[in-house]
Formats: C-alpha cells, structure tokens, sequence
C-alpha cells in the first residue's frame, strides 16, 4: 500500500534531507541505486507527491544494473515490469523518453523509472531482467523508432513490417500526407 | 521468421520414409483464436519446437486517437478495447483520469460502478468459458454459459442502452442514476447465477476427457510468470495471491469482502478453477454491492471544461484478463499529451512462446484458451 511505503521513505529520507523538509516519495529507493551507482539517477518526481506515482529518471548506461538492482535488493523487489512504453517530446534535445512501470508484491508499491534518448540512439534493452519486457520492447520499436541494444528479436509487432514509419511519434500525421496507397507485399516465405 | 535447420532435414532414402520439421499456421481464421491471431508453429511431429505469433490485424491506432481528442470523448473509444467487459475498461479510464484530477467520487456511484465491473467479469468470464470448453469440445458449456451472458447483456441495457459497448461510466462518476429495475434485475441474475455456475462444474470439473485435456498442460511456474509480466488468472492459476483489487483497491472494493483464488500448479486447469471460483466471488460482490448501496448522488461537480494540471498518472485496475492499466501524460491542454494502454491480452499473449513450448499442438489450443484474449484490446 502507498500508505504503509510511504513511512519507510520519510524515516530514511528524514536522516539526509534537512529537517522540515518532507522527503519526496521514493528517496529510499533513490538512495538505494546511488549507494551502488553514484550519480545513476538524474531526476527524481512524483506527481503531486503520490506515492504511487514517484519518478527516477536514471542514466542510460545504469539502466539495466539499476532494474536488477531494484528486482533483487530486499528493500525494494520490484519483481514484476508491469509496463514499458515511451513518449515523443520533439525539439527536446533527447526527444524519446522510455518508460519502465514497476511493481513489487512484497512492498506493494509502485516505480516509475525513465530514460531519455537522443534521436536514433539505442536504449539497452532491459530483457534480461524483465522478460515480459520482450513484447512492450518491441512495440516501443515499432511505434516510436526507439531501438533497442541487446534485444533477442527486434522486429515490428502491430504494424507490417514494410510500414516504414512510427505512428506514435508526434510528427506523425492524422491524415493526408501519411496515407498509403495498399499495393500486395512480396511476402517472405518460409525457406526463402 | 524461422528456417528448417538444414541438420533436420534427413535425407529421403528409398527404404525408410524421410521425417522433417513442419511449419504451420494456426489462424488467423483459426475458431480457437478468439478473433484475428496468427500463431506460426513449428512442429516436430505432434511436438511444438517452436511458437511465433502475428498480431496487430486490429490495429486502429487507439493510442494515437487518444492524444488528439478530449478525456471525455475518449471514453467510448475504451469500450472498443477489451470488447467483452467494456465497463472495465471504461472503469479503467475514468479512475486513471479522476487521478489524474483528484476528484473525490460519490459512494453511490462508486458501488454502481463496482456492480457493473463485476458483472463485466462475469459475462467476459462466461464468454471465456463457453469458447474455451468449446475449442476443447464440449459444446453443451458453450450453450449454457451464452444463456446466462444474455442475460448479463440485457442487464446493461437497461442500465445504459447497450448491450456490448456501453461507455458505462463518466469523468467525475455516472451519467444518471440506474433504474431500479436494473436493480431488481441484478439481484434476481445474483440470486440465481451461483447455482448455474455449479452446473458448470458438474459438467467439467470431474470430466476425464476434460481433465486430461487440461491437467500439467501449458504448466507455468510462478516465478516465470512475473518474471513474464504476465497477471490476472494466469498469474493467480500459478499460485500468486495479487489482485489489483485487493492488492491497491479503487472504486469501492475497500469495503467490500470477497477472496482471491489462487491454483497450485500453474496448469491450463488451475486456471479454469481460478476463473469459476471469481465468478462466484464477483456474484458475492454483487450481492454486497445491493445491499450496501448509499443513497446519493451520483457524480461530483465536473466543469463545463475539462483541463487537468500538467503531469502524468499510471493507474491500473483489475480487468478479468489482468492488470489493464492507463498512463495519461497531460501537458495542461483539453486533450492528453500521451496515452499509454496497458493491455493484457497483449503482455500475457508474449507468454505463450513459453507456455507452448514442448507442448502438442493440440494443447496449444486450450493454452491459447486459457490465456483469455481479446485482440481488441492486444491490438489497440
């Protein structure tokens, strides 16, 4: 529950912050992955200060010692990757920011961990701790362009793979210019 | 997508008759895969060595929609997701977006909402059922689960109108308060349905052709189903007591008292128990939910304009199939920056690889029928 998470954080994040202030959801977790990796999270949100809703934005090169960290530290069991999904700010000089949802039973808590890419830069795949992250990994690839390094099978999920483009972008368009005219693909058959 | 391996193919001699793997394509008109799947399959013999799906023939860009049109028009667009309990999904998006606003909702329409959702779990839960026995090939369970879902459908109409896609729900709570024979109605279906699931069982529980078709088949443990992502009754079928709804409770779930079922083995059959023994769970909720039900109105104060603060919200609820889930990125505008669907369907379909490999090809079926997908909402 947010309600029972959310003591642990304030006594911990009450032994750093200066006193008065309220520690911001998560500050356990953050101190966790710095302890191991000093300077691997850049940013750290909650909307609103919900507990449920607390942000690591961490650096890409600590991505995946990071989820690993947070899947098997007592302290945090974030054992399962309940979403991965990205979001396209275009004009921002990492355009692609990649967004991991995780859950841990034994805290019942909520983590929300976000990396920023660079335009055609490829984000390490996080598959090797979260398998689920195969099929949403893809997706990611299909829809936004966002590649992935160390993927067993990047390929395209929804879409066919002659699509050529990545709907999901923001300078994708609704209608007109993006329309395609349907001419039958050549299909790979097995053997081929 | 995969090659025979040249080490497999065995010369054809004159005297023995040559054996090689064989590739085939299950769907996507295939009756056993609920909709629009295409599995790709090879075999060695009856034996699966290994499994590819095809997916996205629904595709409708719903996501791209979503960032393009207000909160509330997008309503009616989450019925078209998971098609079988529409109000869940629309559940899961009025829920997501009051988060996102921190509105405080009535009891009254909480209850009401918790009502529907569980007898979209029951009709969703139904219509796995009979198409499940069905593709294993009792057709007498398809018959009897459709009778009872009709009548689940008819008690939506005379709530909302509609039988299918109703768009249940409102930001800020319901339209309008639901007819007392609604009510009536939904006690006379809770009163008579626990019986009706028993027939049900007389049927299959103890049936040998169904236990063997059912029992150590698509086995998965539980560590591999989180480490799969994969929730819902495949995730309790394996033994792990999480469910949204008890685990972080929205709507009115915190005052209302029911189990959560759990299998042992993680089999094709475990599963089937855990659904039955959720829909007489879901058929106590709605018994408490009638007799509980505050008096009051039935939506909080909405304005005329909605624009929520600039910020992003995940929320997930319990969907019959698993965690079906909203991230709502919101940058101050009338219509969201990004919406994310967490669909399960989609996250539980990339277990099957897992749960099929090594398998029959037979089998695949009932695994593909555990699953419980709907493509509308894999697809998006």
């Amino acid at each position: 529950m947010p309600d029972e998470a959310q003591p642990d954080g304030k006594e911990e994040g009450g032994a750093s912050a200066p006193a008065g202030a309220k520690a911001p959801p998560a500050q356990d977790l953050r101190e966790l992955v710095e302890r191991e990796y000093a300077g691997a999270v850049l940013e750290q949100t909650a909307y609103k200060d919900l507990a449920s809703e607390a942000t690591l934005v961490v650096r890409m090169d600590a991505l995946v010692q990071a989820g690993a960290l947070l899947r098997d530290h007592p302290s945090a069991r974030f054992r399962l990757l309940s979403d991965l999904t990205a979001v396209h700010y275009p004009g921002d000089e990492r355009p692609f920011h990649v967004v991991y949802h995780l859950y841990s039973f034994d805290h019942n808590r909520r983590l929300r961990l976000k990396v920023k890419a660079r335009d055609g830069e490829q984000v390490p795949s996080v598959v090797p701790v979260w398998g689920g992250a195969n099929w949403m990994e893809r997706e990611v690839y299909d829809l936004f362009g966002v590649s992935f390094k160390g993927h067993p099978d990047l390929r395209r999920i929804l879409l066919p793979e002659d699509w050529g483009s990545h709907p999901l972008r923001k300078d994708y368009p609704l209608e007109g210019r993006g329309e395609r005219v349907y001419t039958k693909p050549r299909r790979k058959e097995f053997g081929d | 997508m995969f090659e025979v391996e040249s080490s497999t193919r065995v010369e054809r001699s004159s005297v023995v008759p040559g054996t090689e793997e064989l590739i085939i394509n299950m769907g996507p008109q295939h009756p056993s895969t609920h909709g629009v799947l295409r599995v790709i399959l090879r075999l060695d013999g009856e034996t699966v060595k290994d499994c590819d799906c095809d997916i996205g023939f629904l595709h409708r860009g719903t996501e791209k929609i979503g960032e393009n049109i207000t909160y509330t028009m997008f309503i009616p667009y989450t019925d078209r997701l998971d098609y079988i309990a529409a109000p869940s999904s629309n559940l899961a998006w009025v829920t997501a977006v009051e988060k996102l606003f921190g509105w405080e909702i009535p009891m009254r329409a909480h209850y009401i909402r918790t009502l529907v959702a569980e007898f979209s779990r029951i009709s969703s839960h139904l219509l796995w059922l009979a198409t499940h026995a069905l593709d294993i090939g009792a057709m007498t369970v398809f018959l009897w689960c459709f009778r009872e879902r009709e009548m689940v459908l008819d008690l939506f109409e005379h709530a909302f109108g509609a039988r299918l896609t109703v768009n249940a729900f409102r930001l800020g709570g319901l339209f309008q308060d639901v007819p007392q024979k609604f009510l009536d109605l939904s006690q006379e279906f809770a009163d008579l349905f626990p019986g009706r699931i028993g027939d049900y069982e007389t049927l299959l529980t103890d049936n040998r052709i169904w236990l063997q078709r059912t029992r150590g088949v698509g086995v998965i443990s539980a560590d591999d189903a989180i480490d799969l992502s994969l929730t819902g009754p495949i995730l309790r079928g394996s033994g792990v007591r999480w469910d949204i709804r008890r685990a972080q409770p929205y709507a009115a779930y915190p005052y209302l008292d029911f189990v959560v079922p759990v299998g042992e083995n993680g089999d094709v059959y475990d599963r089937y128990l855990v659904r039955i023994e959720e829909m007489r769970q879901s058929t106590r909720i709605i018994q408490q939910c009638l007799a509980q039900l505050p008096k009051g109105p039935v939506s909080c104060k909405v304005p005329r304009t909605i624009k929520p603060p600039a910020g992003e919200v995940y929320h997930s609820i319990e969907n019959p199939k698993g965690e079906f889930g909203f991230y709502i990125v919101s940058d101050g505008s009338e219509t969201p920056y990004r919406v994310r669907i967490r669909p399960p369907s989609f996250v539980n379909l990339g277990g099957l690889k897992k749960l099929a490999l090594g398998g029959l090809v037979a089998d695949v079926v009932a695994i593909i029928g555990s699953i419980d997908i709907v493509l509308g909402e894999c697809d998006r």
